[in-house]
C-alpha cells in the first residue's frame, strides 16, 4: 500500500507493535535470559532482569546430568529421518496429482488431510499395542514410522501446491524437447522444485521437532527425544529454574532459528494452501 | 494434458503414499473399533470377551466424562476466542507502516516454534509458581497475595498457555490474508468516506471471513488433542482433564483398553464433525 | 522435410468430442494457421499433432510414416509455447541447448548451433541472462530459439503473440514470417487472431467446434468464404450479414457485404441510414450506421477522412459485383 502516513502515526504504530511483540516474546526471552543465572538468582525477588553474573555453568550440568546430547541426538534422528523419509514418498504421489490430475485426484488429497484429522488417543491403543508386539516400543525407528505417517498428508499437500504452480507447459516442452521421464525429472522438475521441497521440509522438520504426544507416549529412555526430555523437568525434584532454562533454551533455539526462515511457508503448509 | 502412458504411471508414483495412510487409517481404527465391543483389561486378566455397547455406554455414564467434555469446550473455546481476536487485532496493527515491521514479526511468530513442553514448564515453573514465579513477583509487587495458578485458577491457566502457542498462527494466517486485501478497495472506501470502523466492518471482516474460518476450525482440530500442555503442568487434575486426556489415562494409566477404545471412538466422531467443515473450505479452494 | 497429414483424426476427452473425424494435410515448408474462436478446437489439434495429447481413433503421418503412436520428442517437431515455457532456472544459453543436450549431440557442435541461432535472434548479449530478466519479447525469441536449435520438421506455435503487447506483436509478427521464408520450413500456427491469420500464412485453416469450415489461402477466404461463420470470421471489420427483402432480390437467403465495399453519399444511393458511431483512423474511417432497415447496425469503411456527423442521414451503395449470396444453411451460393 503506497499511501502516506505522517511520521508521528508511524512512530505510534512502531511503539505499540513493539511493545506487543515483545511483550509476546518475553518468556522466551526471559527463559533464555534465566539460562545464564545460578540457581539463586533465578528465583531472587525481586527478579533480576539483565545485572546478573553471566553463567555457563547450567549448560555444563544439564549436560553431564542429563546426557542432553542423546536427547539432541534422538530428535534429529526422529525429525529428520520422518522427514527425509516422507519427502521421498511424497514426490512421487504430489508429482502425479499436480501435472496427471484425473478425476480422483481431488478426493484422494481431501482424503489423505482427512487422515490427519484422525485424533492420536483414538487409536494410542493399537499403535501402543502394534510397537510392544514389534518391539518398536522405545525405539527410534517406530517414532520416525509414525512421525512421517501423520506428517505424511502435509507434505503431500505442502508438495502439490508447489508443484501446481510449476506450469504444465514447462514440463511438455521438456517433453517436445525430448526429455525422457526421468530426466524430466531430473533436469527440469526438481530444480524448479527445490526451494518448495525445501520448505517442505523445513516446516515439517519442525513440525516432527516439537511433536509431543506420540514422542511422550511411545518413549521412555533410549529413543526420548527432546520433548519427552523436557517433560521430565516436571517432577518436583527437576525444579531448578535456572536448569530448566538451560534445558529449554537448548531444546528450542535450533527450532526457533530453523523456524524464522520459515514463515512463509508456515501458513501455506499449515492452511493446506487455503490461504496463500 | 496426459498420455495414457503417463497416467499409468502416475498410479504407480501415487501408490505408497495411499497404501500407507491408508494402512496407517484402517489399522488401528479398526482395533480401536474392535477392542471398544471388548471387556479388555492387559493387567488385569486380558480380554474377558465381549460386551456389546457396554463401553459405550460406561464411558458416557462415568462421573467423569461430562466435566472432560466442558473442559475440552472451555478450553478450546477459550482458546479460539483469544486467538481469533487478538489475531486480528495483531494483524492489522502489523499491516501498518513502522519501523523494523519484520523484527516485530519475528518476535510476535517466536512462540510458535516452541515446543509443547518447553512452553508449559516454562509458563508452569517460571511464571505461575505461587513462590517463584514472576507473575508471584508482579502480585506481591502490587501487595495482591500470589495466586496459585494452576491448582485455583487451573482452566485461566492452560487456556493462557495454550493461546500464547497458537496466538502467533492465527495472527500469521490473518495477517498473511490481510496484505491480500486489495489496497485499491480500500481507497474507494476512503474516496467514499467511510470512517475507519465502517472499513472494519463493511471490507476488512468480510474479507478475513475465509482466512478466520480457516483459522478456527485448523485450530479446533489440534486444539482437540492438545496434550502435551496438560500432561506437564496440571496431569488432568483441577478440572482439566480434558476429553483426550480422560481417554489416555483410561487406557494407559488404568490399562482399561476396552473402555478407553470406546472414548477413543467418540472422539475420532468428533474430530470428524469439525472435519468435514474444513474438507469442505479447502475442497473448495481446490477448484478454484 | 515436413509433409504432416491428418487421417480420420478424432478427439474425445471423457464423454466429449472435441474434434469428430478429420482429415487434413499440410504441405511441406507451408506456413499453415489454424484459426478461429478460443474453444474452437485448435489447440487440441496442435497438440494432438505435437503428440501432447493421445488421439482418440485415426492416424497422424509425419512425412508418409504413421507417427499416431510416437512419443512427442521423436515426432521431429518443436513447439512454442503461449507461455513460452522457457526452464527459469536455466540460463538463456542452456534453455536453447536443452533439446540439443537431450539428443546427446556433441559439445561443439551444441555451441555452434546455439551461436548460431542466437545471431539470427539478437539475442547474443543475453545468453547468459535468465528468461526473468528479459522482456516478453526477448523471452519469446527464447522460446522460438529453444525450437530452431533442433531443425524439426515443423514448427508448432501455439498462440505465441498472445502474451505480448500491441505493438511488439507487431514486430514479432514480421520476425516470425521472415524466419520462415529464410528456413522454409513447415510452420503450423495456433491464433484466434484473423489478422494474424491473414498476414501470415499460406494457408488459413478456419474451425469451428472442432469441425473445419474451410482451408484456403487468405484471399481465397476472403473472397469466397465457405459459409457465413467464415463470412464474419475473416476480414476486419467484419463483414455485414442481412436476411430479408434486400437478399431475397438477390436469390439468396443471408447476403453479405464487407464494410470497404460500400460506397457513402449525402445525396443518394441504394440504401439510407443514421450515422452512429464514427471511428476515425486517420487512415480510414469505420461508420456505424443505423435505420437502414436491413440489420442494427451496417458497418461502413470509407478511405480517408470523411466529414459526416453523428445523426446525419446518409446513403449506402453496394458494390455488386463483390456481394456474397449464402443460402438458408448458411452456406455460399455460387
Amino acid at each position: 500500500m503506497a499511501r502516506a502516513v505522517s511520521t508521528q502515526r508511524k512512530a505510534l504504530n512502531t511503539t505499540v507493535a513493539w511493545t506487543i511483540g515483545l511483550l509476546i516474546f518475553f518468556p522466551i526471552l526471559w527463559t533464555i535470559l534465566t539460562s545464564f543465572k545460578t540457581e539463586a538468582q533465578a528465583i531472587a525477588s525481586p527478579p533480576i532482569f539483565i545485572g546478573f553474573d553471566w553463567t555457563l555453568e547450567n549448560y555444563a550440568v544439564v549436560q553431564e546430568r542429563s546426557n542432553y546430547m542423546r536427547f539432541l541426538w534422538n530428535s534429529v534422528i526422529i525429525a529428520g529421518g520422518s522427514t527425509i523419509l516422507g519427502i521421498i514418498i511424497a514426490v512421487p504421489a504430489a508429482w502425479s496429482m499436480a501435472f496427471v490430475p484425473s478425476k480422483r485426484t481431488k478426493d484422494i488429497l481431501l482424503w489423505m488431510l482427512s487422515t490427519k484429522m484422525l485424533p492420536a488417543v483414538g487409536v494410542l491403543y493399537p499403535i501402543y499395542l502394534l510397537f510392544i508386539q514389534m518391539g518398536l516400543l522405545d525405539s527410534r525407528a517406530g517414532l520416525v514410522v509414525v512421525l512421517m505417517l501423520i506428517n505424511l498428508p502435509i507434505i503431500v499437500w505442502m508438495l502439490y501446491t508447489y508443484f501446481r504452480e510449476i506450469p504444465g507447459e514447462i514440463l511438455e516442452a521438456a517433453r517436445m524437447d525430448g526429455a525422457s521421464l526421468r530426466e524430466e525429472l531430473l533436469y527440469i522438475l526438481t530444480p524448479m522444485a527445490v526451494p518448495g521441497i525445501a520448505s517442505t521440509l523445513l516446516l515439517n522438520f519442525i513440525l516432527a521437532w516439537n511433536e509431543a504426544f506420540w514422542t511422550l507416549n511411545l518413549t521412555a529412555v533410549d529413543a526420548a527425544p527432546l520433548t519427552a526430555f523436557i517433560a521430565s523437568y516436571s517432577s518436583p525434584e527437576g525444579l531448578f529454574f535456572a536448569k530448566l532454562s538451560a534445558a529449554s533454551t537448548m531444546a528450542i533455539a535450533p527450532i526457533l532459528i530453523l523456524g524464522w526462515f520459515s514463515q512463509k511457508q508456515l501458513v501455506r503448509g499449515l492452511t493446506f494452501g487455503a490461504v496463500k | 494434458m496426459a498420455t495414457q502412458h503417463s497416467r499409468s504411471a502416475a498410479r504407480l508414483m501415487m501408490a505408497p503414499a495411499v497404501i500407507l495412510l491408508m494402512g496407517w487409517m484402517l489399522v488401528p481404527l479398526t482395533m480401536t473399533i474392535y477392542f471398544s465391543f471388548k471387556r479388555y483389561l492387559p493387567l488385569r486378566g486380558g480380554d474377558l470377551g465381549w460386551t456389546g455397547f457396554d463401553n459405550y455406554v460406561r464411558f458416557v455414564t462415568s462421573t467423569a466424562f461430562w466435566p472432560s467434555v466442558q473442559a475440552t469446550l472451555v478450553i478450546v473455546g477459550g482458546v479460539l476466542v483469544i486467538t481469533v481476536v487478538l489475531g486480528i487485532l495483531l494483524a492489522m496493527l502489523l499491516d501498518q507502516p513502522m519501523w523494523g515491521q519484520g523484527v516485530v514479526r519475528i518476535l510476535v511468530i517466536a512462540p510458535f516454534f516452541v515446543m509443547p513442553t518447553v512452553s508449559a514448564l516454562v509458563w508452569k515453573n517460571m511464571f505461575m509458581d505461587p513462590v517463584n514465579g514472576l507473575f508471584a513477583h508482579l502480585w506481591r509487587f502490587f501487595g495482591a497475595e500470589p495466586i496459585a495458578w494452576l491448582s485455583e485458577a487451573s482452566m485461566t491457566s492452560i487456556i493462557m498457555i495454550v493461546s500464547w502457542q497458537w496466538l502467533p498462527f492465527a495472527t500469521l494466517i490473518l495477517l498473511t490474508a490481510i496484505q491480500s486485501l486489495d489496497s485499491e478497495q480500500l481507497e474507494a472506501a476512503e474516496m467514499d468516506g467511510a470512517p475507519l470502523l465502517k472499513k472494519f466492518y463493511h471490507i476488512i471482516l468480510p474479507h478475513l471471513g475465509r482466512a478466520i474460518t480457516i483459522v478456527i476450525l485448523i485450530q479446533t482440530i489440534f486444539l482437540l488433542s492438545i496434550f502435551a500442555e496438560i500432561f506437564v503442568t496440571t496431569g488432568g487434575a483441577f478440572g482439566t482433564r480434558t476429553l483426550t486426556y480422560l481417554i489416555f489415562q483410561r487406557v494407559l494409566e488404568s490399562q482399561n483398553v476396552g473402555l478407553g477404545s470406546a472414548g477413543g471412538v467418540y472422539a475420532i466422531i468428533l474430530a470428524n464433525i469439525v472435519a468435514i467443515f474444513l474438507m469442505r473450505i479447502v475442497g473448495k479452494n481446490l477448484d478454484a | 522435410m515436413g509433409r504432416i497429414q491428418l487421417k480420420k483424426v478424432t478427439k474425445s476427452f471423457g464423454e466429449v468430442e472435441v474434434i469428430p473425424p478429420l482429415d487434413l494435410t499440410i504441405e511441406d515448408g507451408e506456413f499453415t494457421v489454424f484459426v478461429g474462436p478460443s474453444g474452437c478446437g485448435k489447440s487440441t489439434l496442435l497438440r494432438l499433432i505435437a503428440g501432447l495429447e493421445d488421439i482418440t481413433s485415426g492416424h497422424i503421418e509425419i512425412d508418409g510414416t504413421d507417427a499416431t503412436n510416437v512419443p512427442p520428442a521423436k515426432r521431429g517437431l518443436a513447439m512454442v509455447f503461449q507461455s513460452y515455457a522457457l526452464y527459469p532456472h536455466m540460463s538463456v544459453r542452456k534453455n536453447i541447448a536443452f533439446p540439443l543436450r537431450m539428443a546427446k549431440l556433441d559439445q561443439a557442435e551444441i555451441e555452434r548451433r546455439v551461436n548460431g541461432a542466437a545471431e539470427v535472434l539478437n539475442l547474443t548479449d543475453y545468453l547468459d541472462r535468465r528468461p526473468g530478466q528479459l522482456s516478453g519479447g526477448q523471452r519469446q525469441r527464447v522460446a522460438i530459439g529453444r525450437a530452431i536449435v533442433r531443425e524439426p520438421a515443423a514448427f508448432l506455435f501455439d498462440e505465441p503473440l498472445s502474451n505480448l503487447d500491441a505493438a511488439l506483436r507487431v514486430g514479432m509478427r514480421l520476425e516470425i514470417s521472415e524466419l520462415h521464408k529464410r528456413l522454409e520450413t513447415t510452420m503450423i500456427y495456433v491464433t484466434h487472431d484473423q489478422v494474424e491469420a491473414m498476414t501470415m500464412a499460406d494457408k488459413i485453416v478456419v474451425l469451428r467446434a472442432g469441425n473445419i469450415e474451410q482451408v484456403g489461402s487468405p484471399l481465397d477466404l476472403y473472397h469466397s468464404p465457405r459459409n457465413t461463420f467464415v463470412a464474419g470470421f475473416i476480414g476486419s471489420p467484419k463483414m455485414n450479414l442481412f436476411e430479408g427483402p434486400e437478399a431475397q432480390k438477390r436469390d439468396a437467403h443471408t447476403m453479405g457485404v464487407r464494410p470497404e465495399h460500400i460506397t457513402v453519399s449525402d445525396s443518394d444511393g441504394l440504401w439510407s441510414g443514421v450515422v452512429g458511431v464514427a471511428e476515425h483512423l486517420g487512415s480510414d474511417t469505420f461508420f456505424h450506421i443505423h435505420e437502414t432497415g436491413l440489420a442494427d447496425t451496417i458497418t461502413v469503411r470509407v478511405d480517408g477522412e470523411v466529414s459526416f456527423k453523428h445523426g446525419d442521414r446518409i446513403h449506402l451503395t453496394p458494390r455488386e459485383d463483390v456481394i456474397h449470396r449464402f443460402d438458408g444453411k448458411g452456406l455460399r451460393l455460387a
